[in-house]
């Protein structure tokens, strides 16, 4: 069996490290580029969304490298993405490729099947060995996403902030040369030290901007034109909603009364939207609520075109904008690689953050120091 | 010996140059077609205000438009700034307490809303070039029509046609269609206008507070028509400055007088750049899968600026080549 996955940010890292360790042979995909889109674009019904078309690609660049299985995560459905592996499986039957898709979710609530299809996946019956691996990768999940979070705080205040990006793409290439969870874990804190060491300026103040909005698009770098390298150039400081660690704190290790951070998005949304939209539809309003109250200067909403539940979401911000005064742009992502008008709405918005803290700083409302 | 600041806006349809006294009088303008050959239409505006106007000094350059970064390397700018600022602080130029700015330029179109002189919200059209004066071009002369003769044909118009204004090849369509059934010019011209209107104020303006006072500018605004039409759709006065064409320009030379007053001395590069030979070549890197088409650019066989490479390693090569040299 050689397993590959779809790229989601983060989370190829720990999906490799972690099915290494479990004694499979793992492809990774060639890194998102113009060709894995050009391949998805070709292959994918033309109005689904961005990120199926991504998944194609990736998938059919895999197979090229030899993969025979692919894993990916499904939702049950709560928007287009609780169809994709079957959209998917449709698409690559049709081209003739013969591989199989094992999708972690429970089919019909049926959580043993779910059970039995991690155990194929990870190529033993052994459910300690199992739970014990998978903690392990959340655990590089984990520590990639504050690798990420630490680049993200760096950039903005560094002197020269390109060194920084010179850092992780170093990072991204090596990871194919580590294996399993210990090496990669080894390897994620010599690069963390890496960023530690880049000189910063400490006169620069950063603004401070809160991504939210559709998950694949906020946290897969190539969907979103690399809004946080973009954002950290111009001096911001980012934080995402959504990251794929919190996505697992979320969906695959609840609490007993599910995670504490999302019923708290769930509550901050209350007052516009009480009910699921599907998607994160719910979640973009309450972590906007949440920004605003937080005191961040603005916020941007990242969705590919035609995402329901983030349209909804979109119809609702403006009211968010006015009740709490704060700046929010919403940025729609799909198939363009010119990057012309992206980087001047982001300079431009960059821009009005400024002239409004300048302006709060002189009236004296919000002094920082 | 006069003193004048230089804004530059260099835009996917035309590039607009102003020469700006200290007191934000326009001296010289010009707007010239860019017709995908940015760098020489540049030089040939240099080179006819250097004809027209004698002894004069630049004391500090401003760049913007969608090529701002391109007429920087050319011209060694003071201060590189997005179209919105540039757009806004112009308009705040003219009208103090401008609340909207309305503006149809070539291939885009913006909405950007301001209180207190300062930017609050604004917006771009994204995919769709529907809403834009290139549209209108091709729909002009589709109907045989001089662009200029336009506005004011759609004036004349007693019973608007109603066109669909949602897509530009669905008007497109819906205005052979009205052809077809023998309504005559001027009332398809001004339901062109209306649809136009129509789709801007969906679509860019969608959400957006439209307060008066209301500015129009762009190239688009030179239409009569069509701001009849706004007039019509808002029920409020609009304002289209004299200069409307050049207001991008504007813009970023009076940034340009600001980051003077600190900066002090210009990195202009000297009007006669206008003679010089620029040379560009690109070339497909293939040194990972994105193939990036790397451009340089050349100045009498030196590379001056390499650039549109993802991971950098051209652009910073460029760099620190030059960090040794200096």
């Amino acid at each position: 069996m050689k397993l590959t996955f779809p790229h989601m940010g983060n989370t190829f890292i720990s999906a490799k490290a972690l099915m290494e360790d479990l004694g499979n042979e793992v492809i990774t995909p060639p890194k998102c580029s113009k060709k894995t889109l050009e391949i998805g674009t070709k292959y994918s019904p033309e109005t689904i969304c961005l990120p199926l078309k991504i998944n194609i690609g990736n998938y059919i660049e895999s197979i090229e490298k030899g993969a025979d299985t692919i894993l990916i995560t499904g939702s049950c459905g709560p928007c287009r993405f609780g169809f994709y592996s079957l959209v998917e499986q449709e698409i690559l039957r049709d081209l003739g490729y013969d591989v199989e898709i094992i999708t972690l979710d429970p089919p019909d609530g049926k959580p043993m099947e779910l059970v039995k299809r991690i155990m194929k996946a990870a190529n033993t019956k052994n459910l300690y060995k199992i739970v014990k691996n998978i903690v392990r990768g959340a655990k590089v999940l984990q520590a990639a996403d504050e690798l990420t979070d630490l680049a993200n705080k760096i950039r903005p205040v560094a002197i020269n902030g390109v060194e920084v990006d010179i850092i992780m793409d170093a990072f991204h290439s090596m990871i194919e040369l580590v294996y399993g969870v210990d090496e990669t874990l080894e390897l994620i804190e010599d690069t963390k030290l890496k960023i530690g060491k880049v000189k910063t300026d400490e006169k620069k103040v950063p603004l401070k901007i809160g991504i939210v909005g559709e998950i694949y698009t906020i946290i897969e770098p190539f969907a979103n034109l690399y809004v946080e390298r973009k954002l950290g150039h111009l001096g911001v400081h980012i934080d995402k909603s959504l990251t794929p660690s919190k996505w697992v704190k979320h969906h695959l290790l609840p609490g007993p009364f599910g995670s504490k951070e999302e019923k708290e998005k769930w509550e901050a949304a209350k007052p516009y939207l009480s009910t699921l939209v599907g998607g994160h539809g719910r979640e973009t309003i309450g972590s906007s609520v949440l920004y605003a109250k937080a005191n961040y200067d603005g916020i941007i909403q990242i969705l590919p075109l035609t995402c329901m539940p983030e349209i909804v979401a979109e119809s609702i911000l403006p009211t968010i904008q006015n009740d709490y005064n704060i700046p929010i742009m919403t940025l729609i992502v799909d198939e363009m690689t010119g990057e012309a008008g992206y980087l001047t709405r982001l300079e431009a918005f960059v821009d009005l953050l400024h002239r409004k803290k300048e302006e709060k700083n002189i009236a004296g409302v919000l002094p920082r120091s | 010996m006069q003193e004048f600041y230089l804004g530059v806006d260099v835009g996917s349809v035309s590039t607009n140059i102003v020469l700006m006294d200290k007191d934000n009088n326009i001296v010289s303008k010009k707007y010239l077609r860019t017709q995908g050959r940015p760098i020489n239409i540049l030089q040939k505006g240099l080179k006819e205000i250097k004809n027209e106007i004698n002894n004069f000094e630049i004391k500090g350059v401003g760049t913007t438009g969608s090529g701002r970064h391109l007429a920087n390397i050319i011209l060694g700018a003071d201060i590189v700034k997005n179209e919105i600022t540039s757009h806004a602080v112009a308009a705040i130029n003219y009208v103090p307490n401008v609340r909207t700015v309305l503006e149809i330029g070539g291939q885009d179109s913006k909405i950007i809303v301001l209180k207190d002189g300062i930017v609050t919200d604004f917006a771009m059209n994204t995919v769709c070039a529907a809403g834009t004066g290139s549209f209108l071009d091709r729909q002009a002369s589709r109907l045989g029509i001089a662009i200029q003769d336009f506005g004011a044909l759609a004036l004349k118009a007693k019973n608007p046609v109603r066109i669909a204004g949602r897509c530009a090849v669905f008007a497109e369509s819906d205005m052979i269609h009205k052809q077809q059934l023998g309504h005559n010019q001027e009332d398809i011209v001004r339901g062109l206008c209306q649809a136009l209107v129509r789709n801007y104020l969906n679509n860019i303006g969608k959400g957006k507070d439209i307060l008066a006072p209301i500015v129009f500018q762009g190239g688009v605004a030179a239409n009569k028509g069509i701001k009849e039409a706004f007039v019509e759709a808002l029920d409020t006065e609009i304002y289209v400055p004299k200069h409307h064409e050049v207001m991008g320009a504007i813009g970023a030379a009076i940034l340009a007088k600001e980051e003077i007053k600190e900066k002090r001395t210009t990195s202009f590069k000297g009007i006669d750049i206008a003679e010089n030979e620029y040379n560009v070549k690109g070339f497909e890197c293939n040194d990972c899968s994105n193939m990036c088409e790397v451009i340089e650019i050349y100045s009498d066989g030196k590379v001056i600026a390499r650039y549109s490479d993802k991971c950098g390693k051209w652009t910073n090569s460029l760099n620190s080549e030059n960090q040794k040299l200096a």
